[in-house]
């Protein structure tokens, strides 16, 4: 890629941009879309019960308005930062795959903008005019109207932006006609949608009843009743979510058929999709028993720890799904298109031509000789690997040769073993893209990776990168 | 070596795909929607300096504690507002300055992706400083310690905005730069930072000018010492005395801006921001020495007449980028060209080149070359375990060996997993028929 590499040596890249986007998702899913529609609902029903001479139910109101203010707090600062975060991560990390995507998205990402500020300026009407809703029925009536408009504003943005993680999965038709409709209407967007929309109900149903427990009298029969509705609601979405994940289950391999060798949906893979299985059974049972209990059997004393299960469950279920879509994704950052690498496909045959240094605009070398060859190598490394691989921090690519070729401590590496690897690498790990650099450049690289098992350290010259 | 091809100006390649419109549209939604942006951000920062000051004057007069939740119980809209509003600017610089935007950002890498829980940080501090303004009334220290915390971080994050934007307009320091605190040290980072602390302080007088001067606004239930009069004759006077501030600063960081960006062009788009600003510093100065009743009299006048000064202002930002640009993106674009006549060319070449001798002319060995080899060898362990070994193991057994070759797995402790290869039936058949005949 050309551009300055900035490189995280020891945490990694990809996990800077994993720890913002699954806080973002985890946000966006628990506590906007699936959540703002769960306080609609109760505050209406506060509506509902209020009776003749009051406006509402004070207790329902107030523990709408309550966990409207957890929501509030929480998607206005870390939820809406970490939304810009990726932006920002993924910039500094991938700015080839990033600044092409916007290219492809710029129309899909400005409408999505103009739903985004109306969803925000709708976010701060509905939270702080809450206490000027209670002086009149139709002041009351037309805020549970926002609420309304506010959820439905919010699931839109979500499905936008759905359609664009759909599309680095799979491009479609993009890779050979380049078109914005092309790349929106991408196979894989329904069944993430359809996934995704329930998906949000339960984890916000999680929370809520969480919430609910934390906030109302334990005890008392406002605490059963409205924990009563949550659990309803949670019940509810329960088949829609599973039904949604099978979809989505059974829709993952025939994707896979697009990038990779049919029979290779195995192993590697088998490991993941078997954890996820796990995670479907494991999590909505979870969701299913603490559910029912409460909404069936509403006087068992549950001890608070208890409702934290289902959101755990919850959130570990959402966040095993982003990770099987980045792992599926693979070798590609950008399917069929551009490697995780961040190089493009069709770039490699001018790279193994040339070598990738003679294209590397900050590269302080352009060809490898005896004298360069660690300086050569380490920016092949920072070309190369770099984008997920460490020197010796988070999946170094030290330990992954040690561990691969079963190093006792102390033995070192052998080159050419290493060299007739990475030659073959794509043929050998299915989900790691071929090694673009020409013969020299090879040498180089494993000679750097030698130098890196040996000496402990990074060499010292890096003159454009890792700054 | 090195030295020579450090101080060369590097000639990047742009992204090979297409605006996604047309540039000037692009040019467009970039200046409006930054300036959206920044007016927000502007009462922002401006909003917490004044919440924290008032605060501590507060100190002494009940007063103007109360004029500082007033002030702060806005920073939360407004904050929302500039970070919603950044998105677009965000979106737009990415696209039409692609290379220069993300080379500035992976330049000042850590700092650039700090900006991220800092301000995350600073906006918690301003929710916990708004919402505990009653729990911590007899601990004034702390309550007001949270706010300045949180105007910190706000004085300090333009910085790392202004080193960026800066950094991306010369990219013949980018290979010298060395990281953030290097590229502060550009020649108008610290003009072009006051410059936009004096317009938040400017802008957020004219937004509490009109906030408290609301006929909606519930005045007396809030003060009772204070009048309107007074607050919005401080909010003016800090308004004039900011604008005033800038007739000095401007030319700063006008002289400061180095010469390759000027055109008469851009001369003439700030000279007429800078006209439209005399009425309404006059308008201004009327409103604070007239009579009371008459203070809001040009208000809306001040307001329109401000607001062409900052479109002026942020067309002028624009049209310097451009010019100063403009021959390093030509250069960019010609290298694109000619990297992607080369991409082209190579491909050709290798279509064209005579199919590789297959490694062996059995179709097996060729197979074992290709998928196995990286991690097999004849004698000795590589990854997996030696050839002879599977002969070993699998010499009256060649259903068994194809078997493990279409689904592999683990079998050995202290050995990593074999991952499957995606082979055909024929292909494993010739691959396992190869492996056996070594003997």
């Amino acid at each position: 890629m050309d551009f300055p590499i900035f490189h995280l040596d020891f945490m990694g890249d990809r996990l800077l941009i994993a720890i913002i986007a699954v806080l973002h998702v985890l946000i966006n899913h628990g506590l906007a879309v699936g959540f703002i529609p769960l306080v609609t609902w109760i505050e209406y029903l506060g509506f509902k019960k209020g009776g003749k001479n009051a406006i509402v139910n004070n207790e329902w109101d107030q523990l709408a308005h309550r966990l409207m203010t957890v929501a509030f707090i929480i998607t206005t600062t870390i939820g809406a930062m970490t939304g810009v975060g990726i932006w920002f991560a993924s910039s500094l990390v991938n700015p080839a795959s990033i600044g092409s995507l916007i290219r492809v998205f710029y129309g899909a990402w400005f409408v999505e903008w103009t739903v985004f500020v109306t969803e925000v300026v709708l976010i701060l009407l509905y939270y702080l005019s809450w206490k000027r809703s209670l002086g009149s029925i139709e002041a009351k009536a037309k805020h549970i109207k926002l609420g309304a408009a506010l959820s439905i504003f919010s699931w839109i943005t979500m499905s936008i932006i759905v359609s664009i993680l759909g599309f680095m999965m799979d491009t479609g038709s993009w890779v050979e006609n380049k078109t914005f409709i092309a790349g929106f209407t991408n196979p894989i967007y329904i069944p993430q949608l359809a996934f995704r929309t329930p998906l949000a109900a339960l984890m916000a149903g999680a929370i809520g009843l969480f919430l609910t427990k934390l906030f109302t009298k334990n005890g008392s029969s406002f605490q059963q009743d409205s924990s009563k509705k949550i659990a309803l609601w949670m019940l509810l979405m329960l088949p829609f979510t599973l039904a949604g994940a099978l979809a989505y289950y059974f829709k993952i391999p025939e994707l896979m058929i697009g990038n990779l060798p049919v029979a290779v949906g195995t192993m590697d893979f088998q490991s993941w999709y078997d954890l996820l299985v796990k995670f479907i059974i494991g999590a909505l049972t979870t969701v299913f028993l603490i559910a029912g209990t409460v909404y069936f059997k509403p006087k068992l004393k549950i001890p608070t720890i208890v409702y934290i299960l289902p959101v755990i469950g919850m959130l570990g279920f959402a966040g095993i799904f982003e990770r099987i879509r980045e792992f599926i994704r693979k070798p590609y950052v950008i399917g069929n298109y551009m490697y995780s690498n961040t190089l493009r496909k069709e770039d490699y045959p001018l790279f193994k031509r040339d070598g990738v240094l003679a294209h590397a605009t900050y590269s302080p070398v352009k060809e490898v000789t005896e004298e360069n060859k660690l300086v050569a190598g380490e920016q092949v490394f920072m070309i190369s690997c770099s984008r997920c691989h460490t020197t010796r921090g988070i999946n170094s690519v030290v330990d992954k040769f040690e561990n691969m070729y079963s190093l006792k401590a102390g033995e070192k590496l052998n080159g050419d073993l290493m060299k007739n690897y990475i030659k073959h690498i794509e043929n050998a790990r299915y989900f790691m893209p071929p090694f673009p650099g020409n013969e020299a450049e090879l040498g180089a690289l494993v000679e750097y990776i030698k130098h890196i098992q040996e000496d402990g350290t990074p060499i010292d010259h890096q003159a454009t990168s890792m700054r | 070596m090195f030295n020579h091809i450090l101080l060369q100006t590097p000639v990047p390649r742009d992204l090979p795909l297409d605006l996604p419109l047309p540039k000037e549209v692009l040019i467009v939604l970039l200046v409006f929607s930054f300036l959206l942006h920044i007016l927000f951000v502007n009462l922002m920062v401006g909003g917490s300096i004044l919440t924290l000051w008032s605060q501590i004057k507060g100190l002494k007069d009940k007063e103007y504690d109360t004029l500082a939740h007033e002030i702060a119980e806005t920073i939360t809209v407004n904050k929302s507002l500039a970070v919603v509003l950044g998105v677009a600017p965000l979106l737009s610089i990415n696209t039409l300055y692609t290379v220069y935007f993300y080379s500035a950002n992976a330049l000042t890498g850590i700092f650039w992706i700090s900006v991220i829980p800092l301000v995350t940080v600073a906006f918690l501090l301003t929710y916990a400083h708004k919402y505990s303004w009653k729990i911590l009334e007899n601990n004034k220290a702390l309550h007001i310690s949270m706010m300045g915390l949180s105007v910190a971080i706000f004085l300090f994050i333009p910085l790392i905005f202004l080193v960026n934007v800066n950094l991306m307009l010369f990219p013949e320091k980018w290979n010298t730069i060395e990281g953030f605190a290097h590229a502060l040290t550009l020649p108008n980072v610290f003009p072009r930072y006051f410059h936009f602390l004096l317009a938040s302080l400017g802008t957020t007088g004219l937004f509490i000018f009109w906030y408290f001067g609301r006929k909606s606004y519930d005045f007396d239930n809030h003060f009772t010492t204070l009048t309107r009069y007074e607050i919005r004759k401080k909010a003016y006077s800090l308004t004039f005395g900011a604008s005033a501030a800038q007739f000095i600063i401007g030319p700063v960081v006008l002289l400061t801006l180095p010469t390759k960006g000027f055109s008469w062009h851009l001369i003439f788009t700030i000279g007429t921001g800078v006209i439209f600003a005399l009425p309404a510093m006059y308008w201004i100065w009327k409103g604070i020495t007239g009579k009371a009743e008459d203070i809001a009299n040009n208000f809306w006048k001040v307001a329109l007449t401000l607001g062409l000064t900052i479109t002026f202002m942020g067309s002028g930002r624009h049209i310097y980028r451009a010019t100063a640009l403009a021959p390093h993106q030509k250069l960019v674009e010609a290298k694109t060209i000619a990297y992607e006549k080369e991409v082209k060319k190579a491909t050709e070449e290798m279509k064209n080149a005579p199919a590789e001798k297959p490694a062996s002319d059995n179709p097996g060995e060729a197979i074992f070359q290709a998928k196995c080899s990286a991690c097999h060898a004849m004698d000795v362990k590589v990854v997996g375990p030696p050839i002879k070994e599977m002969v070993s193991i699998y010499k009256n057994d060649a259903k068994g060996l194809h078997d493990w070759i279409l689904k592999p797995g683990k079998k050995r402790p202290d050995y990593p997993q074999m991952p499957a290869l995606g082979l055909s039936e024929q292909e494993i058949n010739d691959v396992a028929n190869y492996i056996l005949e070594q003997k």
